[in-house]
């Protein structure tokens, strides 16, 4: 693990308590700039309460956060421009085309020449046959694409995704992966990505955090992690997390 | 100023601009969008102006006080149209689920706010306009014949709707969607309280002190003093003024506060019912 202070995110004894309900529940990591994470975890094991801590979008209830230097969300304006996040479960305004949305984006997020910057993304994304249509009228693919690119406008140095190729045919969400795999080694982007989807993980993340009930149960490289578990598949891990089972292995061994 | 400056208190005209324009083209992509901002002016504008033609037809006192209801009727729009301008707005981004991409976004509340604002007058400038030569032409009343004491109103008008309009988007942020009837129907709330088509004197005594609390009774009781008397009230514009200063500044901290209440709480994340 990179020391705190390096990293372009540092997540130090994070808590967050919605009421009666402890979403994270103490967590430590640090994410060295350039890498790729996973967060793998269950429903309500917290991944997503994490990801908006790091945004700055929710205020943790004690610990720290920090990306690129910033506190979040005290020092958020320090960073957001250097930032950016693509989830299925935020749409854009459905009635403005793909084109005056990217418009908008880039313009809140100060990126210079927007135009050819759109003119890029469009062509990497494939995305010039529909940039005039209302986001409204595309299909699941199309869109998540579409919301691809709103992540990328500003070519972020640290880009969080929340389950970028959920509801996704195998073909589109393998073309997805492939656009994250080429931007993260061109731009040298830190990325953080939370998925229940393993086979993703395992061929994007070359480190993988295993959340259960908002704290951490493992956190190791896929390779290790398959070792360690003496599994195949980082879902028969997962499972074995997800379980209980992990502990009991470790402790038969 | 840079491109990136870090402090919350920055307004970036580009960043505010970014956000007026997303609106512009949703009002462009819209017909429907359009046509009600013009619709219910006119409708009311039609019922309170035949109802004055009556009245007028039947009494010595309102055939004096013509054009009294007409002005109390489009100032009331200003009124109301001007808050449903900037809480429909901020609406917009709830109903398409945009709210989190915004608010990761380098774009400060204050620059929302103020692309809010100028919004909340392009809308009012769209239904308004062509309602106040609906006047004209059909009752022979010129809203514009009010001259400077008419930019005063206005600027009274709009200062409340702004603060009313502030209110319920931070409501909105930290309640959700629950909370979304409120824009529609807080500010009628102050319809009878404000007077618009009634002195204040006619309210009972211990309702006028509510009364004088707010800004807009100030507004239609000068009103009715220039249509009427032909007086303009400079010292009720003033004191109008001064309420409006502090109800601003109370929406604007009441916004930022509720917008921190909803980070504490998580509710930026869910922004549905």
């Amino acid at each position: 693990m990179p020391p705190l202070a390096e990293s372009a995110i540092a997540v130090d004894q994070l808590v967050k308590i919605y009421k009666a309900t402890r979403a994270v529940d103490g967590i430590s990591f640090a994410l060295e700039q350039g890498s790729i994470t996973g967060l793998l975890g269950g429903n309500g094991a917290g991944k997503t309460t994490t990801l908006a801590m790091i945004l700055g979008l929710v205020m943790p209830t004690a610990g720290t956060v920090k990306v690129l230097g910033a506190e979040m969300p005290r020092q958020r304006y320090q960073v957001l421009h250097k930032m950016n996040f693509e989830s299925p479960y935020i749409d854009m305004p459905h009635r403005l085309t793909v084109r005056q949305n990217l418009r908008v984006f880039g313009r809140l997020y100060a990126v210079d020449d927007l135009k050819e910057r759109i003119a890029a993304l469009a062509a990497e994304l494939d995305l010039a046959e529909f940039l005039d249509r209302p986001v409204g009228k595309l299909s699941a693919g199309q869109k998540t694409r579409v919301a691809l690119a709103k992540a990328l406008i500003n070519a972020p140095e640290v880009l969080l995704l929340d389950e970028p190729t959920a509801s996704l045919d195998p073909d589109t969400a393998d073309w997805v992966r492939a656009r994250l795999e080429r931007f993260r080694k061109t731009r040298g982007a830190t990325v953080l990505l939370a998925s229940h989807n393993m086979a993703e993980v395992e061929r994007l993340c070359e480190r993988v955090i295993i959340m259960k009930r908002g704290r951490i149960e493992d956190d190791d490289t896929p390779q290790r992690l398959l070792v360690r578990y003496g599994r195949e598949t980082l879902e028969e891990v997962f499972l074995d997390v997800a379980r209980g089972r992990g502990q009991v292995r470790e402790a038969a061994q | 100023m840079s491109a990136h400056s870090t402090s919350v208190m920055v307004l970036a005209p580009h960043r505010v601009g970014a956000m007026v324009v997303r609106y512009l083209y949703l009002l462009r992509s819209s017909w429907t969008r359009l046509l009600e901002l013009i619709y219910w002016p006119a409708v009311q504008l039609f019922v309170w102006g035949f109802l004055q033609f009556y009245i007028a037809q039947n009494s010595g006192f309102f055939a004096r006080a013509s054009g009294v209801f007409i002005a109390a009727v489009l100032m009331w729009d200003i009124l109301f149209r001007g808050q449903l301008g900037f809480s429909v707005s901020f609406l917009e981004e709830m109903w398409s689920r945009n709210l989190s991409n915004l608010m990761i976004s380098p774009l400060r509340p204050l620059e929302f706010v103020c692309a809010l604002m100028i919004m909340s007058l392009i809308r009012l400038a769209i239904g308004m306009v062509p309602v106040t030569f609906l006047a004209i032409a059909f009752f022979g009343f010129n809203f514009y014949s009010l001259g400077l004491a008419l930019a005063a109103f206005f600027m009274n008008l709009i200062l409340t709707s702004w603060a009313v309009g502030i209110v319920v988007s931070g409501v909105l942020l930290r309640n959700g969607m629950g909370a979304e009837s409120l824009a529609w129907t807080l500010m009628f709330v102050l319809m009878p309280l404000t007077c618009v088509y009634y002195p204040v004197t006619v309210l009972p005594d211990w309702l006028q002190v509510l009364a004088w609390m707010l800004p807009p009774t100030y507004v239609f009781e000068g009103m009715r003093a220039l249509v009427m008397n032909q007086v303009f009230r400079p010292d009720l514009m003033i004191e109008a003024f001064a309420l409006n200063a502090v109800y601003f500044g109370a929406g604007v901290v009441a916004f930022l506060q509720l917008l921190k209440s909803a980070r504490r709480a998580g509710s930026l994340l869910q922004t549905g019912e």
